[in-house]
């Protein structure tokens, strides 16, 4: 994630001629054709899938294993945003694209505009397996629309708070519930001498997540034409909220990812991280000293009572236009997704949180967690899975909005501007990308 | 005087400003993972260098290994083959009277021009074409190309082989090409180690090419593998050490191929000089 911005800007230029010459307007957005009909093929199939998850190759190997006419041939590399998003795009244009692929949910929407992906809804073994999933990963692979399915969700990051148990019990801080509570926490932790939380001035996701939470709604398809608003309602309240606690020097600003952001974990200095059921992993490995006393509680909210959830991360395993076996190909992915088997040595290899409704009690997942004082912390995930709001969607352009966004967050961290500012250059930025690569926008 | 401890001082910033990131590289390599993050990142805490490289060794099967194996065969193969072929046309259009000499010349000067990276898309369609990408070959053979040792071996080859020499050497019924292997060469080794040098560090940096045509991880040069385990740092913290741990191994032959061919390339800017 975080080479997103340093890519983005080599891969931008590159992206934009490749939608140049994927053809006119009209069957980048107006593509809401039905799924085309999906028969199996007769004899033995060999299908290409990439991903960067590590220890696929072993998941697959189970897969191959045990269907002899099936073959899945896999590849790795560097993830989505390190390179292989960009492949994938060279690939379609070479005519020479894997059948399946690994994208992320907020890069799907990228491939359907340039014509990329194959409609899989019409695939017997997709439409069985749909009501498996948890209905909002399902629209993001869907767009929302009836009738499509342009990849299978493969994990999702439902979020929660992270937070020193033992920190907040010693300062005698109850743990926040609510927005204002943890505004108000901030101060008291302050006084303690820490802060309550790193905030992340370079990756967007994070407060993605936390718009997404509040109700935000970022870009909207209505089949012809592209809405783009960072600066609704819900939105501008989450910026306005961190901005105040930014200006108020309440959080640190140590970029997310780095040594530095382990080590304040590691020493004490931060309190708490409002993050996805993945960091459980981050925190576990980057601030190994603090083992026992971590906790996790569900997300603070907005309305006292509430429940709603936001999310960070998640992809799907997505077919390619041009595969010539869409159904072994679906019937893999789905495989891949749903079966016991699989979503266990996902989580186990590479830390996936499955997207299917019942993915929250795989045995891996519902045992306590040591580094966690052996609370099982994935109940809080599985709750707060089902509470993420389901009509969140990705732009089709947001390697370049995440850029854009990333440097207003550095500036207003640095005392330079706002989050409103940040957000307010997005949605100018991101209107003009998207006129530039002809894709229709509404004003 | 004055100005000499002055220069002293410049040098020993300079050398100090690019020894510093290898410094921290060694040391980084040294320390366990909490002690990567807890302590002074320019000293040693308990030092952990050997089971951070078995550890590098044996992750997925010594990948690691197969990564380092596969950047020595790519740059070594195109860096040899690359000057050869550089080397042999630099000469010809140093020492060879023929129509369009210049223009040949001019277009590769031009080809100096052109970045490796705008070239490497259309490479990558052109080795689609051919059911090629994903393969050996589609990262060795365009590696070989190299208009900046053309260029070098021309204006090398007109000012150190003497055109009487090659002359003598027809007279006593030295081939063209016995020639060029047995006498050429000879005059020209400098520049030809320079050649070598320059080719087998670009090569060895050549990120993008790889980057896309290369699809199995088996195949991947140590750059691309190191990096692609980078990204992946997000989900598998624990990969962090060894992404530091291996970077430090992947300079070792750039250091080995310095050390080991510094030696002609000094000797040869030498007996230029005194000439």
């Amino acid at each position: 994630m975080k080479m997103k911005a340093i890519l983005g800007l080599a891969l931008t230029s590159t992206l934009a001629l490749t939608a140049c010459s994927s053809g006119g307007d009209d069957d980048t957005t107006t593509a809401t054709a039905g799924a085309a009909s999906c028969a199996p093929s007769s004899g033995p199939v060999t299908l290409s899938f990439t991903s960067w998850i590590p220890g696929i190759e072993d998941v697959v190997k189970v897969w191959n294993a045990k269907n002899p006419n099936i073959q899945v041939k896999v590849q790795t590399g560097p993830n989505g945003n390190g390179g292989t998003y960009q492949n994938f795009f060279n690939q379609l244009k070479a005519g020479n694209a894997p059948d399946l692929g690994q994208i992320e949910y907020d890069a799907l929407p990228s491939f359907r505009v340039q014509d990329g992906l194959t409609n899989v809804a019409a695939c017997k073994p997709v439409a069985d397996a749909k009501d498996q999933f948890i209905d909002w990963t399902w629209n993001q692979v869907s767009f929302g629309e009836k009738d499509a399915a342009y990849g299978v969700p493969q994990d999702s990051g439902p979020m929660a708070l992270f937070y020193r148990k033992d920190l907040f019990e010693k300062a005698g801080i109850p743990v926040p519930t609510t927005w204002e509570e943890y505004a108000a926490d901030a101060v008291k932790v302050k006084a303690a001498g820490g802060y309550i939380t790193n905030f992340s001035q370079s990756d967007i996701n994070q407060f993605a997540g936390l718009a997404w939470q509040a109700g935000g709604r970022w870009f909207a398809n209505d089949g012809s034409k592209w809405t783009v608003n960072f600066q609704d309602e819900a939105t501008t309240k989450v910026a306005d909220y961190w901005q105040d606690l930014i200006t108020k020097k309440l959080v640190s600003a140590v970029p997310p990812w780095t040594t530095e952001w382990d080590s304040a974990y590691n020493k004490g200095q931060a309190w708490t991280w409002v993050s996805a059921v993945w960091g459980a992993n981050s925190i576990s490995s980057g601030a190994p000293d603090t083992s026992g006393k971590w906790a996790v509680a569900p997300m603070p909210q907005w309305t006292a009572g509430a429940k709603t959830a936001g999310n960070w991360g998640g992809s799907s395993t997505a077919i390619f236009k041009g595969s010539k076996h869409p159904y072994e190909a679906s019937q893999f992915a789905i495989w891949l997704n749903t079966s016991e088997e699989a979503l266990t040595l996902l989580n186990e290899k590479a830390n996936l949180y499955p997207a299917t409704k019942t993915g929250g009690s795989l045995a891996a997942l519902s045992k306590g967690v040591d580094f966690y004082g052996g609370q099982k912390i994935y109940d809080i995930f599985a709750d707060a899975a089902t509470e993420v709001t389901p009509d969140f969607t990705w732009g089709p352009t947001m390697t370049s909005t995440y850029a854009t966004a990333s440097d207003g967050f550095k500036a207003a961290v640095s005392g330079n501007g706002t989050l409103g500012d940040a957000l307010k250059k997005a949605q100018s930025s991101t209107i003009e990308n998207l006129k530039s690569q002809s894709i229709p926008v509404a004003e | 005087m004055k100005s000499k401890s002055a220069a002293m001082a410049i040098m020993g910033i300079c050398t100090l400003y690019f020894l510093v990131p290898i410094w921290w590289l060694f040391v980084g390599a040294t320390k366990s993972r909490s002690d990567f993050g807890n302590t002074a990142p320019l000293w040693f805490a308990h030092f952990n260098l050997g089971s951070n490289l078995s550890e590098l060794f044996h992750y997925r099967d010594g990948v690691f290994l197969r990564w380092m194996l596969n950047s020595i065969l790519y740059t070594g193969g195109a860096a040899l083959l690359g000057t050869v072929l550089a080397a042999m046309c630099g000469y010809a259009l140093a020492k060879y009277n023929f129509p369009g000499r210049e223009a040949i010349f001019n277009i590769v000067l031009g080809g100096v021009l052109v970045p490796a990276t705008a070239l490497a898309l259309p490479l990558f369609l052109i080795f689609s074409q051919l059911n090629a990408t994903n393969t050996f070959w589609s990262v060795f053979l365009p590696s070989l190309v190299n208009p900046f040792g053309v260029y070098l071996a021309r204006i090398y080859a007109t000012a150190s082989v003497p055109d009487e020499l090659l002359e003598a050497a027809r007279l006593d019924g030295s081939g063209e090409v016995r020639t060029f292997f047995t006498v050429s060469t000879k005059l020209m080794f400098p520049a030809l180690v320079t050649i070598f040098l320059f080719h087998f560090v670009a090569v060895w940096n050549n990120f993008l090419l790889p980057l896309i045509m290369l699809g199995n991880e088996r195949l991947f040069p140590v750059t691309l593998g190191l990096y692609s385990w980078n990204t992946q740092v997000n989900q598998l913290p624990q990969l962090r050490m060894l992404v530091l741990t291996g970077a430090l191994v992947s300079i070792i032959p750039l250091v080995v191929a310095f050390l080991f061919l510094q030696r002609f390339w000094r000797s040869g800017l030498g007996s230029g000089a005194v000439k």
